[in-house]
């Protein structure tokens, strides 16, 4: 019989302890199949963030470190100053990367740190159990905004893709989503984008995905992607925030 | 070699680069900036890395990062600071990862001021950060002996798979003095076979640099491990000076930069017939208590001086057991005390005595 697919070799055989109909399988999935492709298995260097990818150090296979809360740009940043031939790569949700550790996300952004981010940015705090996180949507019901995230009392939701664009040391930062097939295979593209450029020493690269937490949402997968769709997209547009160097 | 005159802080670092230390991660903190400065002028020219990071929070993550990557790397800091990167400590801690802090103490709490302290010795000896763990804490009373031990303390960190402490304050910082770098000797280090440095899927284990065990059983087998390591340490590794201390009816004890004027101190007393000692501890952790046994039924009384309220003292009561009285005198704010305050405490405690 012939084999017409194969699970990436780069995810190791542990099973995925994410909630039924997330997308942080899919992220998972697309990062290990992009490793492969470019050939850098034996290359590869991961660091998983505290938030639910927090046991993505099992899942990934390859080598990898568990950072502390927000960290782990500063961590990729010791990992690849020590082996710049490596392909170091951080992947934080949008508590990790976008409250806690904003500083260290800014600043890696800012040296040009020639690493790649994979920001997954589901508007929720969801291994804590569905609080509100900094790029929750207004209006959104949380554990901790039980009557809807509301301007005067929360903020507004921090844009970090928009935001590191304007930093003269990224080189290439993209929003995706991971809602539907079709954005599904961007997301893709971006990633490998973002290692590819990397790989020729261009600076630092994120790829922020828009993904789906149907638990703390309290939706089904299938509504949950519909949400998606129609809430977060239009506070947070799809697309190229930045590519290449305008200095 | 020869003798070379250099600021501590300048010592130490080029110690570090002389024990193959290529990679540093600082911020800026009176008083220890000449560290980051000498990094950051001798990094390029040896092909070493050295990044100012945004916070102290993100240098000590360099380093956690560039530890897990089998690099020898270190940070420092002092006190303000240091409390910053207690969280990353807690976690190389944890991880077993070797690596290399330097904190020259200031006055605290709070902001406090950039004058010499000794006030984080429970922070560095007693945990600092969360958790069961211990740091290697080692303690320099000379700009030699702080260059002897950085040299030393890469070792140290490598054999243990243990982040070391070097415990100074802005005196052994700032002040000048003529330094040696011995070449350092060549020990048996073990492989860093569990260095994340890119896996080709068979020669090795694949490396996981981690502090996250969520089943009981698997926190107890980590704990199990750093214990036995604990264990071994604070068997081997102890050291301390004893000054004239074989005959003392009066033991002084003191660290790092008091320990110099506790050497003073006990001269000026022995010219003037008081049979004066010194116990210097130069590890902090492992403590040696037994140095302090020993002389339990030879001296009236151990006096203890520090730059704090009184942090060592604890160990030093702990060690003692009762068995002799442990008097404390503690020197705040900044000032140093000098050998004749310290000498006019002494007399008040003979003379009470009598």
């Amino acid at each position: 019989m012939t084999k017409v697919f194969e699970k990436t070799k780069m995810l190791t055989d542990v099973p995925f302890h994410y909630c039924p109909g997330c997308t942080h399988g899919i992220a998972h999935r697309l990062v290990a199949e992009c490793i492969e492709e470019l050939g850098m298995c034996d290359k590869a260097v991961g660091i998983a963030p505290v938030g639910c990818a927090v046991f993505a150090y099992k899942y990934f296979n390859c080598d990898m470190y568990e950072a502390s809360h927000g960290r782990a740009p500063s961590v990729a940043t010791g990992a690849k100053r020590v082996h710049p031939e490596n392909l170091v790569f951080t992947y934080q949700g949008d508590g990790d990367l976008a409250s806690m550790g904003t500083a260290e996300i800014v600043h890696a952004a800012a040296r040009g740190e020639n690493i790649s981010v994979i920001f997954i940015n589901n508007a929720i705090y969801g291994m804590t159990g569905g609080q509100m996180a900094p790029t929750s949507i207004m209006g959104q019901v949380t554990t901790t905004s039980p009557y809807g995230r509301k301007k005067e009392l929360n903020g507004m939701p921090v844009k970090m893709s928009e935001m590191l664009a304007v930093l003269d040391g990224s080189y290439y930062i993209e929003r995706c989503s991971l809602h539907d097939v079709a954005n599904i295979r961007k997301a893709k593209a971006a990633i490998k984008k973002a290692f590819r450029y990397q790989m020729e020493g261009k600076g630092f690269s994120m790829v922020e995905l828009l993904s789906t937490c149907p638990t703390n949402w309290g939706m089904t997968p299938v509504k949950a992607c519909e949400w998606l769709k129609e809430n977060m997209i239009p506070y947070y547009p799809l697309g190229v925030k930045k590519e290449g160097s305008t200095l | 070699m020869a003798k070379k005159l250099m600021k501590g802080n300048e010592a130490i670092a080029e110690a570090a680069i002389k024990a193959g230390c290529r990679y540093f991660f600082g911020y800026p903190i009176t008083p220890q900036n000449e560290i980051p400065e000498y990094m950051s002028r001798r990094m390029p020219q040896i092909g070493g890395t050295f990044v100012q990071a945004e916070s102290e929070v993100s240098a000590i993550n360099m380093v956690y990062g560039a530890a897990g990557a089998g690099a020898r790397a270190m940070t420092s800091s002092s006190s303000p600071g240091i409390s910053l990167k207690q969280e990353g400590i807690s976690y190389i801690a944890c991880s077993e990862l070797p690596a290399v802090i330097v904190n020259m103490m200031r006055t605290g709490p709070g902001l406090g001021g950039i004058l010499p302290s000794q006030g984080d010795y429970f922070q560095a000896v007693k945990g600092g950060g969360h958790g069961d763990y211990h740091l290697i804490v080692l303690a320099p009373s000379s700009i030699q002996e702080a260059a002897d031990l950085i040299m030393d303390g890469f070792d140290l960190a490598d054999i243990y798979r243990n982040p070391v402490m070097i415990l100074g304050d802005g005196m052994i910082g700032q002040m000048m003095e003529p330094v040696e770098f011995k070449e350092p000797g060549k020990r048996p280090l073990p492989a860093k076979d569990w260095a994340a440095t890119g896996w080709d899927g068979k020669s090795r284990k694949r490396a996981v640099i981690n502090s996250l065990y969520i089943a009981a059983e698997e926190m107890e087998e980590v704990m199990a491990r750093l214990k036995a390591r604990y264990d071994e340490i604070e068997k081997k590794e102890k050291r301390v000076e004893e000054y004239m201390m074989d005959d003392a009816e009066v033991c002084i004890t003191a660290y790092g930069t008091v320990a110099r004027i506790a050497k003073s101190t006990a001269q000026k007393l022995r010219s003037e017939g008081i049979k004066a000692g010194v116990i210097r501890p130069i590890t902090l952790w492992p403590f040696p208590s037994e140095t302090y046994e020993k002389y339990c039924g030879q001296v009236d009384f151990f006096f203890d001086v520090e730059m704090s309220l009184g942090q060592m003292l604890e160990d030093v009561k702990l060690a003692v057991n009762g068995r002799k009285p442990v008097e404390f005198m503690g020197v705040v704010g900044g000032s140093v005390p000098t050998p004749n305050q310290i000498r006019e405490k002494i007399m008040e405690v003979i003379r009470r005595e009598k």
